[in-house]
């Protein structure tokens, strides 16, 4: 099909370009301009942008379908705009042999929605003793391998995970946060968790742990890119790591762009995450990295979790909060607050994206999918239960008034979903 | 920041939940009217009509016997019903939520809730989901906070030393675990004694702990110069299994009270000790039943501080 977007404002970060025009499409691709257009969308006073690309998005299938089913949250990966997503190897069973991998892909694949790259378990039930049968996951699609936000504790094995992922170029993620010092944690370890009584994990979990993969990349020179960075010190060290010249990206997830340990007020579990939301200092340590570049990324994060997992008690309440359809919104609020241009803000969520996923998506230039957002930057929604889509309702946003509201998303050149 | 969750529209009491953002006058409210109740328990009948007709639920999903008995006492003395629940060996262990634990309560008309739970915040949630008839008591959840406790403290305080703002108070012990030690902390600065100190070694003291508005010191030496209340917190058996603390002996060198220690405090000091204490743990028992210590009359004093508190919250 032949589609036009007409008077929309393009916004492609890949090239720079944000400039007013026309947008062709055809045969699934960003087209050359052609004479007669099947469907024109009239897109004015809309940003048309690359779909955005959610390095990590937990769709919650195999295992967990009272949480979430591919259905509800493929529904809300194209409300946010979400044309292309990776979802982590912790289901129940994880992401662990190729036929769990091929399944999840064919079942995605007859949805016809956003495009989903699953990631691999690196470990076996991500039981952290022993390797997954690597080759073989990246051949039924695993772009990556990870353990998700399971612990691997015995250096050893992430020595020769690594060791085993570099043999054949595979890209490893992984989280940076030491086993022993994060045991029993479930807030960052500072004033906050004091005055709450809630058992803390100190940052230095995460400098240490990381401290420890960046020496192994120096080793074994694996691709690593680290997972959801939450301190000021983790920060800094991934900046000394790139101008070393090691093979390292990182991501950032959007709550902890605005997000800190105040936010908990009285117990609030929508703010129980994984990692812990940190000090004022350490977000505006993550926020000013993914301004330099330093953080290649910022992802949604996306853990739905029923009522029931957050109607406890903090520590027991289970981490994670709902995000694809609060990734643009989210993102568009920190560049606002970092004062950035629209192309270098929407770059964090598309070709930064693409690059850290390995990707051709994530870019408007002709011959590249033609994943397409069209989206109202100035409209505003209330976050609420009714708002969203992800059968999630977990957010720390619920009640807030956010700006950024998605229009149109097409994938491969069909469109998916219209509001 | 959502408006404090234990004041209702007024500003009034509606829960009592942690002793943390409350306003100096409910403080002394609540230590006022505990005051006008001592005088019931020393009667020949110890009882007023205050709570006739009401129903408190005792809800203890963590096992104990003082708080559980002294909430018992104070409610019946109130001429509330009293309904004792043992959760933690009831439905919790068939898999019930507690939220389901509470609105079936709460479908049993309940007025008074007095909950204790091993994880900090829980009453602060049955708190969100109860009536609004419904009052909620934090009896202690976990490391987060025990109120009652810190006002029968306080009332033990202001009875031996009349004035909280020339006072020096030091508390001992294990610091990191001790909800009794966060509740006594939020209180003293509330009520404006100008020093206090927290002694114990680093692996006891939480993280930021300064910020509460304490001194910290390592030496109890140096840490009990000069102290009007040295309150003591009981050490747990269990800290001595991991890398907390190498053992109860070498605690007890360092930092159990005796005497000799006893001896750099003020003259006229007296000695506190929430209970169940670890005689040769943290407190030798030459200063436990010496004429410093007032931890039995605390024990009194924590009747009339908790029927202060039920009578309040259901008067609002």
């Amino acid at each position: 099909m032949k589609l036009l977007i007409k008077n929309a404002r393009i916004i492609d970060p890949a090239s720079g370009r944000d400039a007013k025009g026309d947008l062709y499409i055809a045969e699934g691709k960003i087209s050359e301009e052609f004479a007669k257009a099947e469907r024109t969308l009239d897109a004015k006073g809309l940003v048309a942008a690359p779909g955005f690309i959610d390095i990590a998005a937990r769709l919650r299938e195999p295992g967990y379908e009272y949480k979430a089913t591919l259905e509800s949250e493929m529904a809300a990966a194209l409300a946010g705009g979400v044309t292309s997503l990776a979802c982590p190897p912790d289901t129940d069973p994880p992401l662990d042999e190729p036929g769990l991998v091929d399944m999840l892909r064919r079942r995605a694949k007859a949805l016809t929605k956003a495009r989903v790259y699953p990631i691999g378990a690196l470990t076996l039930k991500l039981e952290g003793e022993r390797l997954t049968e690597m080759a073989q996951l990246a051949e039924t699609g695993c772009v990556a391998f990870s353990q998700g936000n399971a612990p691997l504790a015995d250096t050893q094995v992430l020595w020769r995970a690594l060791q085993y992922a570099a043999t054949f170029g595979f890209p490893v993620w992984l989280r940076a946060e030491d086993v022993g010092l994060a045991k029993g944690g479930v807030a960052h370890d500072g004033e906050v968790a004091t005055r709450l009584g809630l058992p803390g994990i100190p940052p230095f979990a995460e400098t240490i742990a990381l401290a420890t993969i960046l020496e192994l990349v120096r080793a074994t020179r694996a691709r690593v890119h680290i997972c959801r960075l939450s301190t000021a010190g983790a920060v800094e060290m991934m900046r000394a790591a790139k101008r070393e010249g090691l093979p390292v990206t990182c991501d950032v997830g959007i709550h902890h762009l605005h997000l800190c340990d105040n936010d908990l007020g009285y117990f609030d579990s929508n703010c129980r995450l994984a990692p812990p939301l940190r000090s004022q200092r350490d977000r505006d340590a993550l926020a000013r990295g993914l301004e330099d570049g330093t953080v290649d990324c910022a992802c949604s994060d996306h853990t739905p979790v029923d009522e029931d997992g957050k109607h406890l008690p903090f520590a027991e309440a289970e981490p994670g909060a709902t995000g694809l359809e609060l990734l643009l919104p989210l993102t568009l609020k920190w560049g606002e607050a970092r004062k950035l241009p629209l192309t270098k803000t929407l770059a964090r969520i598309t070709s930064d994206a693409a690059r850290v996923l390995g990707v051709g998506s994530g870019r408007l230039a002709t011959g590249a999918p033609a994943d397409v957002v069209l989206f109202d930057p100035a409209a505003t929604t209330r976050i609420s239960a009714e708002s969203l889509k992800s059968q999630g309702k977990n957010t720390p946003f619920l009640g807030y008034e956010l700006a950024g509201r998605v229009r149109t998303t097409i994938v491969a050149g069909n469109v998916v979903y219209e509001k | 920041m959502q408006r404090n969750p234990q004041l209702n529209q007024a500003g009034e009491l509606q829960h009592l939940l942690s002793i943390e953002g409350l306003p100096r006058e409910i403080l002394t409210q609540i230590l006022d009217t505990a005051e006008s109740f001592a005088g019931v328990t020393e009667r020949e009948v110890k009882k007023v009509p205050l709570l006739r007709g009401k129903s408190v639920f005792n809800l203890f999903f963590e096992p104990s016997t003082r708080t559980r008995t002294t909430f018992e006492i104070a409610a019946k003395r109130l001429s509330a019903d009293v309904i004792n629940l043992n959760i933690a060996i009831s439905s919790h262990t068939k898999g019930e939520s507690l939220l389901d634990t509470v609105a079936n309560l709460s479908a049993m008309h309940a007025d008074i809730f007095v909950v204790r739970h091993s994880s900090s915040g829980a009453p602060f949630l049955i708190a969100r989901h109860v009536k609004p008839h419904e009052h909620v008591i934090n009896a202690g959840d976990g490391r987060h906070a025990h109120p009652t406790q810190g006002l029968l403290d306080l009332f033990t305080i202001r009875h031996y030393k009349k004035d909280f703002s020339r006072l020096t108070v030091a508390i001992i012990g294990d610091v990191l675990h001790s909800r009794v030690a966060r509740s006594l902390i939020h209180g003293l600065t509330t009520l404006g004694a100008p020093e206090v100190r927290v002694i114990g070694p680093q692996t006891l003291l939480p993280a930021g702990v300064e910020a509460l508005g304490v001194k910290v010191f390592h030496d109890m030496r140096e840490g009990l110069r000069d102290c009007d209340v040295v309150v003591m917190l009981r050490l747990q058996s269990e800290r001595m299994k991991g890398a907390l603390l190498p053992s109860a002996q070498e605690y007890f060198k360092n930092y159990g009270l005796t005497l000799d220690k006893l001896s750099l405090a003020r003259k006229d000091a007296i000695v506190m000790h929430p209970g169940p204490m670890n005689r040769g743990v943290e407190i030798d028992s030459s200063v436990a039943d010496g004429p410093h210590s007032v931890i039995l009359p605390q024990v009194t004093f924590g009747i009339a501080v908790r029927m202060a508190v039920m009578s309040i919250v259901a008067g609002n």
